[in-house]
Parts: C-alpha cells; structure tokens; sequence
C-alpha cells in the first residue's frame, strides 16, 4: 500500500508536468484548430530562459530568493518566443490547407531544438540546472512516503497555474473574449474582439505555463538539453487529447491521468511488460483506448471550455 | 448627409461576384429595409459593411469616415452594430455574458451595467434567465439575445439580418415591435427581411435587391403597393 501511495505521488508529481505544458496545445487548439507540435521546444526554451537568467545575474547563488527571477526569466523566453512563432509563422497560414501550419510546427521545433544546440553555450550536450536551497535537495520522510521538494514544487505550480487560469476565463474581460473567439471567430470581431489578439493572448498564456514546467523540469531532473521538449511535448499532447483537446480542465485532469497510469504500470505490472522501458507503451496504449472508447477526451468539448 | 452611405460596392467570393455595384443610403434615425430572395446579395452587403468580408471595390462611408478597409473589432467601436443572421449568440455563454461582449468595446464599466438593465427591461425573459446557458434557448429567445447584444455596444446604427427568422408569427410582432422602439429610442436601423410586408410597414425607406443589384427603391408605402414588390416577394397577384 505504501508504494502505492509512493507511486501516487510520483504519478502526480510527472502529471504535474504533463499538465503544465498540456494547457499551451489545448489553449491553441481551442482558439485556432491548430497543433502546435513545437509547444515542447516553448518548454525546453523555458528551462534554457532561466538557466540564462541565473547563469547571466545569479551565477553561483543558490538561495530560494533567484527562483522568482528564474521563473520570470523563463516566462519571458518562452511567450516571446511563443508569441514571435505565432506572428511570424502561424498567422500568415491562418487560412491556408491544415497541413501547411503542421508541417510548419515541425519545422520551427528542429530549428529551436538546433538554434540552442548550436548557439547556447555548452548546449550540445546536457546541461546542469542551478540547484536552488528550499526546492532542490535532501527528498523528505513523510511518515513511509519520500517526498521530493521538487515535486512539490511542481504539484504546487499547477494547483496555482490552474486557479489563475480559472479566474482568467471565467472572471476576466480577456478570458471572456477567448471563450468568443474559440465559439464563433466572426461573431467574436463584430462584438469588437480583436481576433489577432486573442491569438497571441492564447500563445501567451500556453507559453507562460510551458516556461513554468520548464523550471519545474530543471529542478526536478538537475539537469536540461536541448532535446528535452520532444518527449515532453508528445506527452503533454497525448495529456490534452486525453482530457479533450480544446478544454482547459480537460488539459489539466488529462496530464494527471497520464502521469498516474505510467507511474502504476511501471510499478504494478508485473513481468516482462512492467518497468520503465514499457512505461510510454503504457501511456500510448491508455491514449488508444480513450480514443476508442471516448474520442472526444475525459471532459470532452471541442472548444476552449471551463467545464 | 447620410449616415451610412454605400457607393457602388461590388463584393465577390472567389470568382463569383454577389454585389454588383449597389448605392444606398440610410439617414440619421431611420428604418431602413432590405428586401429580397436568397441569393440577393442582402447577408453579403452586411457582412461587407461590418467588415468581415472585404469589397472588391465601391466605397462605404459611416459618418463621415470612409469604413470599407476599417477592421471589423474597429468598425463596432464607430457605433456600428451588426446583429447577424441566424442569431449566432455564443450558446455555450450565459446570457449575461452574451450581453457582456455585445459591450467588448467599451470601457465605461458603470453604464454597462445601466445597459445591461436596459437590456433586461427591453427583453424581460433575458434578465429571468441570465445566469443561463444561451444555448438551451428557443429560437426567439436567441433573436432576443442577439438584438440585446447589438445594443449593448449601444450602437448609432444597428443592422439586424433577417430577425424574424424560422420565428412564429407572435414572436416576430413582438420582434418588429422592438426594432419600433429602438427607433423611438433613437437608434438607426439598417434591416434585412424575407418578411418583406413586416418589414416595409415600418420601414422609412427600402430596396429591392435581386441577384446583386437594387431593381427598386422607394417609402415604405410605395414599394408596399408596387406592384412587382407585390407580385415578387408578397405573394399577391
């Protein structure tokens, strides 16, 4: 029962993660139908952001004090990047075949993935992440569970993330305008909605919560690499479609979802199937079966949603 | 001068052309109506004049500044609203929220809510319900919505398309008997009908469109007992 609960834990802690960078495709796709496959690199950037940050003002600091810098660091990278690609590469595809913008997004993913391969120093290969007093270090004892600080740092990244995202569609002028635009993009204009920008608002918001994993991800991992947003965006893609992609909630439960079944198929399957290796056949295998069984996802919907 | 003036506007999807150079204008206070079958080019020279949809030449002016490049967020802020067919009001939305977005443009916190009021007083059935998902509403209900919403962005022109819509007959009274007094109340109105008697008995002005071009304008009175307006969209002989 204790690893089970131990299992729990680290289910919700992976979820976390997954959920955090689940709501930049579901935000997208509610707003515009369009995936953005290089939602992961917006990610990994983040990560790239605040280890800038602490590298260029804190350098050999370690006190809790830098993480709001870092965190703020990485936010700025990622919706700056987030907000230029969908500028510079989207929107001029706005109305163009489907398959135009998908190839697009994988085209802009190998260029971000290169861009700090070859440009930030030292990136080629991994790199370590600033170890921060307070988030990082000696895992706790609670009671028979070990508790990782990072993984309560990420936990509490999404139960924050998720309130504010909350209040923001449902109590805000903005979010109001987005829920317009992802139900009727022409009706939303004659209401005095500038379409534009609630595009780039949803970009925005997508990469604000992708930055946050990112430094989740650095602390969690000790270290990042240019290629850590493949896996990482694929998951959380598979996490929105789980949860309905276009639904914002969905995002979220769907992240936890998918971290919580690979944490207990590593643990509990028993034989030749079980462990690590099969974890993302596990995870693959549960999208699968949602597809089948409820294409539209756990929540559902098609459109940005509060449900 | 015209409050609304429209110069020889051509509009065209793709290849095919569905305005052909029409000129109309509406005057400061009145109802004016559009009147004509499917196909007319009636939807398109609103669309066109709200912005959404770009003319391939011809001029529209709204108070004395020329609209025809002005973006469609831009255009409702002028004071033109558009209230547009089939009712398109956000079902997944409360009601209040709806009206809400009607007033997107504006910042004048305080008289929202005066308008919101004013709302709920024109169409009582919206206040019962606000807190409702606009969605689960009947066809008239969302008509309702739909106009309440256009006037929140209180609007010195209102273009309503085709309110009386797929409506029962006491429903559409009650529906021609708003667009009255929203006149009354000072709000031009640019309405396009297939009820084409409900529509030229209080309109000030009307025009006949067919296939793209505007064969017919006159009173509300004359082209009510002209007879191609009586044979073609009346149903008399």
């Amino acid at each position: 029962m204790d690893l089970f609960f131990q299992q729990l834990l680290n289910g919700l802690t992976l979820g976390s993660l997954y959920a955090l960078i689940a709501v930049g495709y579901t935000v997208v796709y509610g707003i515009v139908q369009l995936i953005n496959f290089a939602h992961g690199e917006v990610f990994m950037i983040g990560a790239f952001g605040a280890l800038a940050t602490w590298t260029m003002l804190f350098k050999g600091t370690t006190a809790i004090w830098v993480l709001p810098f870092m965190i703020v660091g990485a936010i700025a990278v990622s919706v700056t990047v987030a907000v230029v690609m969908e500028r510079v590469a989207y929107r001029p595809l706005r109305n163009a075949p489907r398959l135009a913008p998908l190839i697009t997004a994988i085209g802009i993913s190998v260029f971000l993935q290169e861009a700090i391969r070859l440009f930030y120093p030292g990136a080629k290969s991994a790199m370590p992440f600033p170890q921060i007093e307070f988030v990082t270090g000696a895992a706790m004892e609670w009671g028979p569970l070990t508790v990782r600080r990072s993984a309560l740092f990420t936990i509490g990244a999404l139960i924050m993330c998720t309130a504010a995202l909350w209040f923001f569609i449902n109590r805000t002028k903005l979010g109001r305008g987005m829920l317009a635009v992802s139900q009727d993009k022409d009706t939303a204009r004659l209401m005095g909605i500038n379409v534009d920008r609630i595009v780039a608002v949803a970009f925005a918001l997508g990469a604000t919560l992708a930055g946050i994993a990112g430094v989740a991800q650095g602390l969690q991992n000790n270290n990042i690499d240019f290629f850590m947003g493949f896996l990482a965006g694929l998951k959380a893609f598979t996490a929105a479609v789980l949860g309905g992609i276009g639904n914002i909630m969905g995002a979220v439960v769907g992240g936890l979802v998918l971290g919580i079944v690979e944490a207990m198929a590593v643990q509990f399957i028993p034989g030749t199937f079980g462990g690590s290796p099969w974890k993302d056949v596990w995870a693959f295998a549960l999208l699968i079966i949602v597809l089948v069984f409820r294409p539209q996802g756990i929540l559902g919907a098609k459109t940005v949603d509060r449900a | 001068m015209s409050m609304l003036e429209v110069k020889d506007l051509r509009v065209a999807y793709g290849k095919i052309e569905a305005v052909k150079g029409i000129s109309f204008t509406v005057g400061q206070g009145e109802v004016v109506c559009l009147i004509g079958t499917n196909g007319a080019g009636k939807t398109t020279t609103l669309r066109t004049i709200s912005g959404l949809i770009r003319p391939s030449s011809g001029e529209i002016w709204f108070e004395g500044k020329r609209i025809d490049a002005v973006p469609a967020h831009e255009i409702v802020m002028l004071g033109l609203a558009h209230s547009p067919e089939g009712r398109r009001i956000f079902p997944r939305l409360t009601v209040e929220e709806n009206l809400l977005l009607g007033a997107f443009a504006r910042n004048d916190h305080g008289a929202i809510k005066d308008d919101l009021q004013a709302a709920y007083e024109l169409f009582p059935i919206l206040g019962e319900r606000s807190k409702q998902p606009a969605g689960t509403f009947s066809g008239g209900e969302q008509q309702m919505l739909a106009m309440g919403r256009a006037m929140m962005s209180r609007p010195k022109l209102l273009m309503l398309d085709e309110p009386s819509m797929g409506l029962s007959p006491i429903m559409m009274q009650l529906i021609m008997s708003t667009v009255k007094t929203l006149r009354s109340q000072g709000t031009t109105i640019l309405l396009v009908e297939q009820n084409a008697r409900a529509a030229l008995k209080l309109a000030d002005k009307g025009y006949v469109l067919e296939v793209g071009h505007i064969v017919l304008d006159g009173t509300g009175d004359e082209l009510l007992v002209s007879d191609e307006v009586r044979k073609a969209y009346l149903g008399e002989d």
